[in-house]
């Protein structure tokens, strides 16, 4: 008789109970009656953020699978916020957007719980099945929209590419499994450590499958095509969720595999890696330059974010990691700011998505212009924002690892993603406004949930060293 | 012996294809229908309720898969082993309600209570009439 | 039997999938060939575990029969919808994002 701890999960079990009583009172709803449900997912949240504060630095450990290191519970946070911001953009869009409330909320709290899984997991196989769980649930919140065919498509799209990865990723597991009898990550580091100098193929081929699984899963190009579809036809508000949430939790299991567990096979991943985030960050940029959509072009861009996060990745250095972290907060909350602001500004027939939509928006709408401007400023790395920070951060975690020419051409390549987020600034603050019909105005919680994400993204930016020394606390207590 | 048996199976309908005579006519070649002649398509078109049926069974039928091996090992696993399976019943049972409370179980035009309200139907119901003995 | 057979026909299936994913032009197939890949990969977890003398192939298979199911249900429940826009099961009738 083991004796079971459920410490570390208790931040998930918190997030599970909230998406079972939302999907409860929507079941029990009755017609047309109206329910809090945003509010009940709120409470399951703050639980959870508040679980994991109480986790600090305790290095807890259930069953064995699930652990609860600062490196967990620094991302819990950050997607604690995702979720937060979300529910409070959805609180205003939802009646507009015919969404069907209830579901939604519970999906999305399905999937932060598979998000958090995620980032928690020491096995393999439960990461399987929390990446599974994540995904299942993005693929029906980009979907959600039956009536529209654009989300429709984008969600099987999603769907499919996503579920080809997945079995990748699984391909990648049972190789693993068979040349060391062991999903656990501990474990399954120990025996590759022992045959570094003469690898097994079967381990080479698992390094192989399981760096496909997860560049599809943080959209790095060659494997990036699912994104921008996904991206653009998903509901705005679905489409932040996803490029921040799903980017953070991939990349966590990203770092957690192949700096613990096939960290001795570095020599082999590395070289690829390079390749991937080199060519992640150009053709983000040089693709997301010609987009006209901008839910299309902030997708290319969150292809090139996600190039930067790998510059952490293989720099691998305790500041690398920590740069990562860093980044996933202030990549996090920019996002969804920005992805708000969309969301915000659509109506039910239109997305009001398409870069002329912005034309002389600081006429209609001054605050959410603003506010915009701040967010895509933050987004190019501009200084008083978490962007500028971020980049810093991560590039000279680069070129302390000695990766000089990927800073380089991070730091390029980041130069001309200046170019379109400016286009969308002067666009809103410089040109006159056309014919088209003027964007409702925007009151109450959304705007509430902006400002915070405004206060989070200004605070990052000026007074970086105290997140900053979490993020370096998170780091130094594991791999 | 995986030779031989290739050999045997795929040489018989090689040598048959090659050798036997074919004078093909419509009854010949018509489907085998209970030696009746063969009525509209086979690919008649079904109510998407047997496809939500269908998901729905796929799931929770799957889900009792995970009975067996906890039935098998009860004694071993205890208590513990039967608070677990029970937890797990219970969230299944969330789903449960979900699908019940939505109507998803309710066959029949008349217990939806949409019925008033919903949709004419779309060109998918319209052509099943196409085919078949319903002209 | 050397566990090289099972590898080998989990490759062999794991590829047919991977193919079909690529060439197929029929949305249910598409979802068959993502299940192919899914079941290849069961089969080298069954024959690593028995290579191993454990149970925990089969157990880790257990779970990825249940995730291929609930992945069906959501594929399928997709495919339905998309039908009922476009009357097609055939890819390139989805064209209202660039692929």
């Amino acid at each position: 008789m083991t004796t079971y701890s459920f410490d570390a999960v208790i931040p998930i079990v918190c997030v599970i109970l909230a998406g079972l009583v939302v999907m409860l009172a929507e079941a029990f709803r009755g017609r047309g009656e109206k329910m809090p449900l945003g509010g009940l997912a709120v409470i399951g949240l703050v639980g959870a953020a508040a679980s994991s504060v109480l986790l600090w630095n305790r290095n807890a450990t259930s069953f064995g699978v699930v652990t609860a290191d600062n490196f967990a519970l620094f991302l819990n946070l950050v997607l604690v916020a995702v979720g937060l911001m979300t529910v409070l953009i959805t609180a205003q869009t939802a009646d507009r957007d015919k969404l069907p409330a209830g579901e939604f909320y519970a999906t999305a709290l399905f999937a932060l719980v598979g998000m958090m899984l995620m980032v928690q997991a020491s096995d393999l196989l439960v990461m399987f099945l929390a990446l599974e769980t994540m995904s299942i649930a993005v693929y029906v919140m980009t979907g959600i929209r039956r009536e529209a065919v654009n989300g429709t498509e984008a969600a099987f799209k999603y769907f499919l590419l996503g579920a080809f990865a997945s079995a990748f990723f699984l391909y990648g597991v049972a190789f693993l499994y068979g040349t060391t009898g062991s999903t656990s990550l501990d474990r399954i580091g120990t025996i590759v450590a022992s045959q570094a100098m003469a690898p097994n193929p079967l381990v080479l081929m698992a390094v192989g499958m399981l760096l496909v699984g997860f560049a599809f899963k943080v959209a790095a190009v060659p494997f990036h095509m699912w994104s921008p579809d996904a991206y653009e036809g998903a509901p705005a508000v679905v489409t932040g969720f996803m490029s921040t949430g799903v980017k953070a939790a991939a990349i966590a299991g990203f770092t957690r595999v192949f700096l613990s567990a096939l960290e001795p096979m570095i020599g082999y991943w590395a070289p690829a890696l390079w390749v991937i985030a080199a060519a992640t960050m150009v053709l983000g940029t040089v693709v997301g330059v010609q987009q006209t959509s901008i839910k299309r072009m902030l997708a290319y861009s969150s292809i090139a974010h996600g190039g930067y996060l790998l510059l952490g990745l293989l720099a691998g250095s305790d500041v690398g990691k920590a740069s990562i972290l860093f980044y996933l907060a202030a990549y996090a909350l920019t996002n969804l700011g920005a992805f708000g602001i969309i969301a915000l500004l659509g109506s039910y027939s239109r997305d009001n998505d398409n870069l002329r939509d912005y034309a002389g928006l600081w006429h209609s709408h001054p605050v959410l212009a603003t506010l915009m401007a701040l967010f895509l400023l933050s987004l190019g790395g501009f200084p008083p924002t978490a962007g500028f920070i971020a980049k810093w951060y991560v590039f000279s975690a680069a070129i302390g690892a000695g990766y000089y020419w990927l800073a380089i051409i991070g730091f390029l390549s980041s130069v001309v993603s200046v170019y379109f987020y400016l286009r969308i600034v002067v666009m809103m603050f410089m040109t006159d406004r056309d014919a088209r019909p003027v964007p409702a105005p925007v009151t109450g919680i959304a705007l509430a949930g902006l400002a915070l994400s405004l206060a989070g993204v200004l605070y990052l930016g000026v007074l970086p060293s105290q997140v900053i020394e979490w993020a370096q606390a998170s780091v130094a207590t594991i791999f | 012996m995986v030779a031989l048996g290739a050999v045997v199976g795929l040489g018989g309908l090689v040598i048959s294809g090659l050798v036997g005579p074919s004078n093909p006519t419509p009854e010949k070649e018509a489907a085998y229908e209970c030696g009746m002649p063969p009525v509209g398509d086979a690919r008649e078109r079904q109510s998407v309720k047997f496809y939500l049926i269908a998901m729905i069974f796929l799931l929770f039928d799957i889900e009792v898969a995970f009975l067996y091996p906890w039935a098998m090992a009860m004694r071993d696993l205890g208590w513990p082993g039967l608070l677990q399976i029970t937890l797990f019943f219970a969230i299944l049972v969330v789903g449960y309600a979900y699908i019940w409370r939505k109507g998803v179980l309710d066959w029949g035009p008349e217990s939806d209570p949409d019925y008033k309200h919903a949709p004419r139907p779309g060109p998918a119901v319209i052509k099943r009439y196409r085919y078949g003995t319903r002209h | 039997m050397p566990i090289g057979y099972y590898l080998a026909l989990s490759g062999v299936l794991f590829a047919i999938g991977a193919a079909g994913v690529f060439l197929r032009r029929n949305l249910i197939t598409l979802l068959l060939s993502v299940e192919i890949m899914l079941n290849a990969v069961n089969l080298s977890f069954v024959a690593f575990g028995r290579q191993q003398g454990s149970v925990d192939g089969q157990i880790i298979t257990f779970f990825v029969m249940t995730v291929a199911a609930a992945e069906a249900a959501v594929g399928l429940a997709l495919v339905i919808a998309l039908f009922r826009h476009r009357e097609s099961l055939n890819p390139e009738a989805f064209t209202s994002l660039k692929w």
